[in-house]
């Protein structure tokens, strides 16, 4: 059972229907002692950095954190992801897990911003053997839809460029985050959401 | 690798009493199969985004029929935008529960531009797509400036607006609009080619990605949109409906001539 944390920004039901595709069972919660219980997480996250601070708000940032050092495996999607980093230029009063070094920016790039279309990712040395990426070739296409990147650390998995080169897929331990949103990226996204779960269900067989 | 994003390829439904149709230049509606089917097969032949358009919501005064929008939206795993007839920001809600990832405005944003900022404020920019319908002004295609003399059209090309399709698609972009999607009624259905000249005006005009529709014949059409129209993606209906194109063999083309695109896909 997969429980999706829902901070009213946006819209949950492609990624919950994405994982009914892969035959996982979701639930829908903002309840923090849901969070801290649950057996796997899933934050997607679109819309402005901001909103994340009502997951601060309403205890679930805590929540989170407690169920990530208890071993909980734990995904983050788009701004999901950049919640785990330090913070972001977007809202600089709003505090991220800082789970990895840094802080999202803008594009600086003459290009469009948003980022919007698909993209290639290509793994770091440190994400040669990603549990993320197992199966998925190096320049696979994946769709991002954003106006802030996360920058290369360590933890990054996957890097992307736009002009710029930022991360697109970070893990550490039971921590992954993809810049992209694999529920909309085709075979290449569902293979990737497979991994987690793959993850997940190996995790919580030990 | 590349070193930007690629140029899109976007499957477009035009849906009428839940069935696909396909007309020229608005009208003359013949049957092209059903939604979910045929979203399901362009999204596994490579398309890289599809769009449902419920062409008659607006002028038969309906809400868009969700249950078309659900059962479609079940099997597509690649961005799935659905437009017509969403006149609040409740619409736009239903039909991202109902799985549409992005919503097509266009009438009720011309009616009440507030609605583009309501409903981004609430789903986010990357949700929200400002639709043009836009046709050249008879005997002023260019004026002196050098800039394309465009009105934009509401209820699926049925009534003018007044409004210059330029500047209103500045205006969409600054109300919060993440794309626009710019159809040109005087090519729409001819397959003889995009408006490239309008399309390379709006795109120049904003800094959110612009899609091209209207008039896609060839191959060699989605080359010119993307070069000399500066388009971001390029949509299509009836040539990926009747089989005419190859999603894959298009996009092979586009590589050949240096344009990106997702591929393999």
């Amino acid at each position: 059972m997969i429980t999706l944390i829902d901070y009213k920004a946006g819209n949950l039901t492609s990624v919950r229907k994405a994982f009914t595709h892969l035959g996982q069972e979701s639930v829908i919660t903002d309840d923090p002692e849901v969070v801290r219980n649950a057996k796997v997480l899933v934050l997607p996250g679109v819309g402005h950095f901001c909103t994340t601070e009502r997951l601060a708000a309403s205890g679930v940032r805590d929540a989170v954190l407690d169920a990530i050092s208890r071993g909980t495996p734990f995904l983050g999607i788009c701004v999901g992801m950049q919640w785990q980093y330090a913070g972001s230029t977007e809202a600089p009063e709003t505090k991220g897990l800082g789970l990895f070094e840094g802080s999202c920016e803008r594009f600086q790039t003459k290009l469009k911003v948003p980022h919007v279309g698909w993209n290639q990712i290509q793994r770091t040395v440190e994400g040669q053997n990603s549990r993320l990426l197992e199966g998925v070739p190096d320049e696979s296409f994946v769709y991002f839809t954003h106006s802030y990147r996360a920058p290369v650390v360590a933890g990054v998995c996957a890097v992307t460029v736009y002009d710029e080169i930022f991360a697109s897929c970070v893990e550490r331990d039971n921590v992954f985050g993809v810049q992209f949103h694999p529920e909309k990226s085709g075979d290449t996204g569902l293979r990737i959401l497979k991994n987690f779960c793959n993850y997940a269900a190996e995790r919580s067989a030990r | 690798m590349s070193i930007g994003i690629t140029k899109r390829i976007i499957a477009c439904l035009d849906v009428t009493k839940g069935r696909v149709v396909k007309g020229v230049q608005f009208v003359d509606l013949i049957d092209a199969g059903d939604p979910a089917e045929l979203a399901h097969l362009h999204a596994t032949s490579g398309a890289d985004e599809i769009v449902l358009l419920d062409i008659t919501a607006t002028s038969d005064a309906r809400p868009i029929l969700i249950d078309v929008v659900r059962r479609t939206a079940r099997q597509i795993f690649v961005p799935f935008t659905v437009g017509g007839g969403v006149r609040s920001l409740d619409d736009a809600s239903a039909l991202f529960d109902a799985g549409a990832d992005k919503i097509s405005i266009n009438s009720a944003a011309i009616k009440n531009p507030g609605l583009i900022t309501e409903i981004a404020e609430r789903f986010g920019s990357q949700a929200v797509i400002v639709a043009i319908d836009a046709k050249r002004k008879t005997g002023a295609a260019v004026s002196a400036e050098g800039t394309i003399q465009a009105e934009a059209y509401l209820a699926g090309g049925r009534i003018a607006t007044g409004l210059d399709a330029v500047e209103w698609a500045r205006e969409a972009e600054s109300r919060g609009a993440g794309e626009i999607l710019l159809t040109s009624m005087d090519c729409d259905g001819t397959r003889a080619g995009f408006d490239c000249p309008l399309t390379a005006a709006v795109a120049k005009a904003v800094n959110i990605p612009v899609i091209a529709s209207g008039g896609a014949g060839s191959g060699n059409h989605f080359v010119d949109v993307f070069k000399a129209g500066c388009a971001d993606a390029a949509l299509a209906a009836s040539i990926f409906h009747f089989g005419i194109h190859d999603v894959r063999e298009l996009k092979s083309q586009l590589q050949r001539e240096g344009i990106p695109v997702r591929l393999p896909c």
